[in-house]
């Protein structure tokens, strides 16, 4: 087979199918349970540490 | 390796990149050629003579506990600088469409308007927009991740690095140095040296996300690395060209003919997806709600609207090739990812504009706020506009008439202007330490300028796009066509001036809020706490 009749066939099919399987389970993983809390917290992220960086003891919550 | 060293690395590649363009320099073969190499060697040499200075001298070392601001002021300033600059190339090119006379004799082959359109849509996309998107990036990154931009100085070297692109970019246009791509201009040696800056930027700006001290990645960030990494691979796949000479500025595009057009297409429609889209829905994503000081509407929504807009934006480029070489299912496969965009691109759209829930009020004293909400509903427009047009039987009336410009200028004067005057009136206060703006009444009488203005613009082209769409497919009773192509040119006229005149209103707008940012820097009061000696009012 070709290498461009190869690639469009696989494009159009298993990587179609793939793609849309990663966008599907991305906007399934978004709703899982539990999610709300940590979207809330990340949402507030440009309200804190307005005028400098956190120090460095802070550096893993 | 330490400082020292490093800067001995340095002063030989300087050495060596001045030798160089000196010799290209003597050898060139055409002006554009040779003004850039003289450029490259002047920059070259004086960046080798600050180099030796610092050499051996003692260093202060960097202040890890504060962010790097003034890279981001800098940032600020060209943005405003380069978007007058852009804005009034634009009024200049929409007043020789209406009045031909002012492409001057002695001017020919440098300011017509064939050499000063490109110079136009580079200014403003890539010098005003451009700017924008790298100071805001800075911004943003160093806030949401709480940490000090990382590669200390490379921070410097892609801002200045970006802004010697964009001379190199805007001589070469008035000096015939192009290789004709609709916005990728620019010849090989320029192409190369935006490479190496745009990956000094991913560095600086993945480098900073690496180190940050939030356990996530906030949204905005997110789309502005999709920014980042999408123009690197467009730019670097778009630009595959052999020059033809090492010595000159001329280069030959490997692809050719369909695929050549086709690949053009799949950069340039991605330029407007990732560059004007996703970058500023970055900034959308920071300032919106920093100004209407409340969390975005659904951080769920966020997240969707960013993968859905990944995912489909990449597809859209072939509907700008209907009725082409370009085989029919390609040209359909684009047009129907480019309607489904429609989705992610509302989405996003409502989740700004939910923001104010709960802060509707605020519109009404806050001409800041006001100019970010109008931005966001000149996006739903243009995002409604864009994918309608790219449906063949309306891209059949619409294409290559005056339309499609007017589409672009709502998307690029509204969207992308207006979210961007809002940064920047968001920014200069927080970056120079004063308490507010100078004027808020000023700010509405950028906002009002600049609406009017785009109003004018939009409405002048739909007029005249369809005029003329339906003038070109006129036939008479013996089917032959009715109107000659210079009938439509003159009947364009009066549209022509309106949208001339919609241009210096948008021009003007921008003037103010120069000055006003400016009287912001000198005049308004200093934020309280600083213990710097201001008077108060």
């Amino acid at each position: 087979m070709e290498t461009y009749t190869f690639l469009r066939e696989f494009a159009d099919s298993w990587m179609l199918l793939l793609l849309f399987c990663i966008f599907v389970g991305v906007a399934f993983w978004v709703f899982r349970p539990g999610s709300r809390k940590v979207h809330q917290d990340t949402a507030n992220i440009p309200f804190r540490h307005e005028d400098r960086p956190a120090p460095d003891q802070e550096a893993s919550k | 390796m330490n400082t020292g060293t490093l800067n001995y690395v340095k002063l030989v590649v300087l050495a060596l990149a001045t030798l160089f363009a000196m010799i290209a320099a003597s050898y060139a073969r055409d002006l554009a050629y040779q003004l850039h190499m003289v450029i490259f060697m002047i920059v070259a040499a004086g960046l080798f003579l600050t180099t030796l200075r610092a050499t051996d001298e003692p260093v202060t070392p960097t202040p890890s506990h504060e962010y790097f601001d003034s890279v981001v002021r800098a940032g600020v300033i060209a943005t405003a600088f380069w978007g007058v600059v852009g804005f009034l190339v634009g009024v200049v090119i929409a007043f020789q469409l209406a009045f031909p006379a002012l492409n001057f004799a002695w001017a020919e082959g440098y300011a017509n308007f064939g050499r000063l359109r490109p110079l136009h849509t580079s200014a403003v996309i890539f010098a005003f927009g451009g700017n924008a998107l790298i100071a805001t990036s800075f911004y943003v990154v160093q806030r949401t991740s709480a940490a000090r931009l990382w590669g200390g100085n490379l921070g410097w070297f892609v801002f200045w690095g970006y802004q010697l692109f964009i001379v190199l970019a805007a001589t070469g246009y008035l000096l015939g140095g192009t290789q004709s791509k609709e916005y990728a201009e620019p010849e090989w040696y320029v192409d190369i040296w935006l490479t190496i800056v745009w990956v000094a930027y991913l560095a600086v700006f993945l480098g900073t996300i690496v180190k940050r001290k939030e356990p996530h990645i906030y949204v905005a960030n997110w789309f502005y690395l999709a920014f980042i990494v999408t123009v690197a691979m467009l730019h670097i796949v778009n630009n595959i060209s052999i020059p033809v000479s090492i010595w000159g500025s001329k280069s030959v595009q490997v692809f050719s003919g369909v695929q050549d057009a086709m690949v053009q297409w799949w950069y340039g429609h991605n330029a407007v997806g990732f560059f004007l889209t996703a970058g500023f829905l970055g900034m959308m994503y920071y300032f919106v709600p920093k100004q209407a000081e409340r969390p975005v509407f659904s951080y769920k929504l966020s997240i969707i609207h960013f993968w859905a807009l990944i995912f489909l934006y990449i597809w859209a480029g072939p509907h700008h090739l209907h009725y082409t070489a370009l085989p029919d299912w390609a040209a359909t496969l684009g047009m129907v990812f480019s309607i489904i965009l429609w989705m992610p691109s509302w989405g996003g759209m409502i989740n700004g504009l939910m923001t104010l829930q709960g802060a509707w009020d605020k519109l009404r004293t806050d001409p800041v706020l006001r100019m970010m909400v109008t931005s966001l509903a000149f996006y739903g427009m243009s995002t409604f506009e864009g994918p309608m047009m790219s449906i063949r039987s309306v891209n059949s009336l619409s294409h290559y008439t005056d339309w499609t410009i007017g589409h672009v200028h709502s998307g690029a004067l509204g969207w992308n202007g207006l979210i961007t005057f809002g940064a920047l009136y968001y920014l200069v206060p927080v970056l120079w330490k004063r308490e507010r703006l100078y004027s808020l009444g000023l700010v509405s009488w950028h906002f009002w300028l600049a609406t009017i203005g785009i109003v004018l613009y939009a409405a002048s082209m739909w007029v005249t796009g369809i005029m003329e769409g339906l003038m070109w497919r006129e036939v008479d009773a013996n089917g032959f066509l009715v109107n000659s192509f210079a009938d439509t040119v003159s009947a364009k006229f009066p549209m022509y001036v309106v949208r001339g005149l919609g241009g210096v209103l948008f021009l003007s707008g921008a003037l103010i809020m120069c000055y006003n940012l400016w009287m912001t820097v000198r005049a308004a009061p200093a934020k309280a706490g600083l213990g710097t000696a201001v008077p108060a009012e």
